[in-house]
């Protein structure tokens, strides 16, 4: 590598000297998006897009200090010029372009490039050197449309509420969470948050993003896997994950639903192919398949090891 | 094959009896009688013999879905289902089918078994072409015989006899006993089984197996010991020899006829008087006393039985029930009648009486627990006196009360991705123990775990790995845990020297360094 390199805090850029989502605390830290294993507290220094202040602080800390900038607005970081641009992946995700020496590098960071109403869709950056996240990264992995998804959902629910039960609906958050809130359909039952995607929802709603009415008495729960456990309810869970039937079997969910923050085997693909890049380096479990498909299709590529987290989306 | 993929997508989908039940009724609901007969078959784990290999069905989804070999591998590995796999990876399809499951099955499936590969292949294309991943899900898992939904045995013929049309109810005993034994899924057979109470025609019909549960809690809670019959509980082949139209049959509880297995107890079933079947446990034996289990699955692997394997390894059935006799069904009759029914047939030097082992106390009993190892068995079968014998596995008149089992420390070596629901998770561990400052791999366990440290056993695997041969991995030596085993044998197709039987993780000894483990001479002290 070049314009970026591996140190032991994280990704590092010696022309611009600041760390992309650095798993230890340093001087200057770019922040791709507010999920924990990105965002960790304890660095100097944070620059994140504007949109994404908020869930940053709540990751970081109220002290932190955090600038911000625009999507696609340039800055001057030592010798390198650094602009972030949208990932769709949460409200403020980007990717990171790097410039220097005329060579240009992105950092994906994670990204998704379906409707989500809660963030800025996913934009592809022209660049020489693309730094991917391959969390997905099978042909087994391939989404069916968000609006289908949401569909399943619905006739999940109104099936459970017909029969008397509670619909617990585990999701990440902040995230997915949000996604499927804003896109439920109100007219079928209340709906309910636990509090770990309530505190969530406040800075959504703080900012303007419509996240629709939430209830007392809910026929559907949103939850944080793992939490919210209840007798006479159905179990489901919304993630990338639910696309394999033992990864449902494992949680003893009774439905598995297919949504995800991160881009399926396709979308990775063709995000590929839209940035233009000759050599391609693939961070996450299947980054090895990822750039042993690529190179085998003629491109550069090769895995990173990084500490970035999976997640449940 | 809507209906049907419905069906294994409603079972699948749900962790709740009744809803499993529910969605069985639907389905017998609404299928014709040829397709229910054939749900039924698959449902309660009957497969039909072995189709395709396993290579050529890869061979011909990975070109159909236009991936390499290495990606599909990837794949496997994070899927953890072979069937699966293959409806996940193959393009959309071009058409759609209203064909039913039988036509599947008896059209396609089954001629598959003897068709040549051009036949097989275009077969597969059209079934694939015409389903959507669901349906090619279900198919997949036909072809594969990997036919496992979270149904047991006793779900299905509860649904059945729930279901059962018409006003008139049939016992689910009545349903049980109907599907053992050989039948031709058909609609006639599922007319059959639906069918009012009536004498049975089939010969070759095995009773439901009655299974014992583990002892829960302490052995004083079951009252006073003279309620109790106590018996040895054999480690060989649980089965039942029948004698009936003059032929013998003999079934495992898998329920296959082994009878060509053990000529010695074909040999047997003819000295028995008309009508009888006696439920018991096949065992290598010898000069009055078992012989080890390793030695049967010599015998068992073998195509062709010669003399010298049959005079090295001879079995006897240690019989223990009397479930018909006279050509009558005694299954309801109190144990001590059984049992005494039983000796009076038993004096033959290949049907041995299990013994029945006095003690005057639960004390008593179980200070002659220790002599289970010695004597080649797993512990004690505790059976209530004056109970009829049942149907499947229930709790309260016979239960199981097994020896210790056998333990040692040793160092997790290598990982690998598991199957099914543990699928994208490094679960499948090899172990190994210390010889001469190396470790040798010893054992293999795959459970015992919580899903919370497979999680930390994952993550360390991921982390610590220093090697790699396809999927397994070879990690730091770091994690030790303690092993319980059942048996343990020398081996010359064992690294160690060692073979262990059902070797599983008891705990995960956080207290112990890699270099406090056990060792080869630990080990083979057991011995």
């Amino acid at each position: 590598m070049s314009l970026l390199e591996i140190r032991a805090a994280g990704i590092w850029c010696a022309a611009g000297d600041f760390y992309l989502d650095p798993w230890a605390p340093v001087d200057r830290a770019i922040i791709t998006h507010a999920h924990s294993d990105r965002a960790r507290p304890g660095s100097r220094a944070y620059l994140t897009v504007r949109e994404g202040e908020r869930l940053l602080r709540a990751q970081v800390g109220p002290d932190a200090a955090i600038q911000t900038v625009e999507y696609a607005e340039v800055l001057s970081l030592g010798a390198a010029r650094v602009s972030l641009h949208p990932a769709g992946h949460l409200p403020g995700s980007a990717q990171v372009r790097i410039e220097h020496g005329g060579e240009v590098w992105v950092f994906s960071g994670d990204y998704q490039l379906a409707p989500d109403a809660t963030c800025t869709p996913f934009e592809p950056v022209r660049c020489h050197t693309f730094v991917t996240e391959a969390t997905f990264a099978l042909p087994v992995f391939h989404w069916p449309e968000a609006a289908e998804t949401i569909a399943a959902i619905e006739a999940w629910w109104r099936a459970n509420q017909e029969a008397g039960r509670l619909s617990v609906l585990y999701a990440e958050a902040p995230g997915p969470a949000q996604r499927v809130l804003a896109a439920l359909d109100r007219c079928i039952g209340p709906i309910g948050a636990h509090p770990g995607i309530e505190q969530f929802n406040r800075i959504y709603r703080g900012q303007g993003i419509e996240l629709g009415r939430l209830a007392d008495h809910p026929t559907l729960l949103i939850a944080p896997p793992g939490t919210a456990r209840a007798a006479n309810a159905s179990t489901a869970m919304v993630s990338g994950w639910m696309r394999i039937r033992g990864t449902r079997r494992r949680r003893a969910l009774d439905r598995g639903f297919v949504l995800s923050g991160h881009a399926d085997w396709p979308a990775l693909l063709r995000a590929i192919d839209e940035t233009g890049a000759a050599t391609v380096w693939a961070t996450h479990r299947h980054g090895a398949a990822l750039a042993r498909w690529l190179e085998e299709n003629g491109r550069r590529a090769a895995a990173l090891e990084t500490r970035f987290g999976e997640g449940e989306a | 094959m809507k209906l049907f993929a419905d069906l294994y997508a409603a079972l699948d989908e749900t962790t709740r009896t009744n809803d499993k039940v529910a969605a069985l009724e639907r389905y017998f609901s609404a299928a014709p009688p040829e397709d229910a007969a054939w749900a039924v078959s698959f449902l309660i784990g009957r497969r039909p013999k072995r189709l395709l290999e396993s290579r050529k069905l890869a061979e011909w989804a990975i070109e159909e879905a236009g991936v390499p070999d290495w990606l599909f591998g990837e794949c496997f590995n994070a899927v953890g289902d072979f069937a699966e796999t293959i409806a996940l990876l193959l393009p959309p399809p071009q058409s759609s089918t209203r064909l039913p499951l039988h036509y599947w099955i008896e059209e396609r499936l089954l001629p598959m078994r003897d068709a040549g590969d051009d036949t097989r292949h275009a077969w597969l294309l059209e079934a694939w072409r015409a389903m959507d991943e669901r349906q090619r899900f279900a198919w997949n898992k036909l072809i594969t015989g990997e036919f496992r939904v979270g149904v047991s045995q006793n779900l299905v013929v509860r649904a059945l006899a729930a279901w059962a049309p018409s006003g008139h109810g049939v016992p689910a005993e009545t349903i049980a006993h109907r599907l053992m034994g050989e039948w031709q899924p058909a609609a006639e057979f599922w007319e059959q089984l639906m069918a009012p109470e009536q004498k049975s025609a089939e010969i070759s019909r095995p009773y439901p197996f009655f299974l014992a549960y583990p002892l829960e809690g302490e052995i004083e809670e079951l009252g006073a010991i003279g309620e109790w019959q106590v018996e040895w509980k054999w480690d060989g082949i649980r089965a039942q020899l029948i004698r009936r139209g003059g032929r013998t049959f003999l079934w495992s509880r898998g329920e296959d006829l082994i009878t060509d297995r053990f000529p010695e107890l074909a040999a047997l079933g003819a000295e028995l008087p008309e009508g009888t079947a006696i439920d018991g446990e096949v065992l290598p034996w010898k000069d009055g006393a078992p012989l080890p289990f390793a030695q049967m699955q010599r015998r068992i692997g073998r195509k062709i039985l010669g003399n010298r394997i049959l005079a090295e390894v001879p079995v006897v059935l240690v019989g223990f029930d009397l479930l018909e006799a006279g050509g009558t069904d005694v299954r309801e009759r109190p144990l001590e009648w059984r049992r005494a029914k039983l000796e009076r047939i038993a004096p033959n030097p290949t049907l041995v009486l299990s013994p029945v082992v006095t003690a005057a106390s639960w004390e008593e009993l179980k200070q002659r627990q220790e002599e289970s190892r010695a004597r080649k068995v797993e512990g004690f079968m505790l059976k209530r006196r004056g109970s009829p014998y049942r149907v499947g596995r229930r709790r309260g008149d016979w239960w199981k009360w097994k020896i210790q089992p056998y333990s040692v420390d040793a160092v997790l070596i290598y990982a690998e991705p598991g199957h099914g629901r543990r699928a994208s998770l490094f679960t499948d561990y090899t172990f190994g123990i210390w010889d001469n400052g190396a470790l040798v791999p010893f054992a293999k366990a795959y459970s015992g775990l919580s899903d919370e440290e497979i999680r930390e056993v994952d993550a360390f695997v991921r982390r610590n790995t220093i090697g790699k041969h396809g999927p397994v991995h070879a990690v730091k030596p770091e994690l030790v845990f303690e092993l319980a085993f059942e048996g343990i044998q020398r081996s010359s197709r064992h690294r160690s020297g060692i073979a262990v039987r059902f070797p599983r993780m008891a705990r995960w000894r956080h207290d112990k360094r890699a270099d406090e483990a056990d060792s080869i001479e630990t080990i083979r002290a057991l011995l």
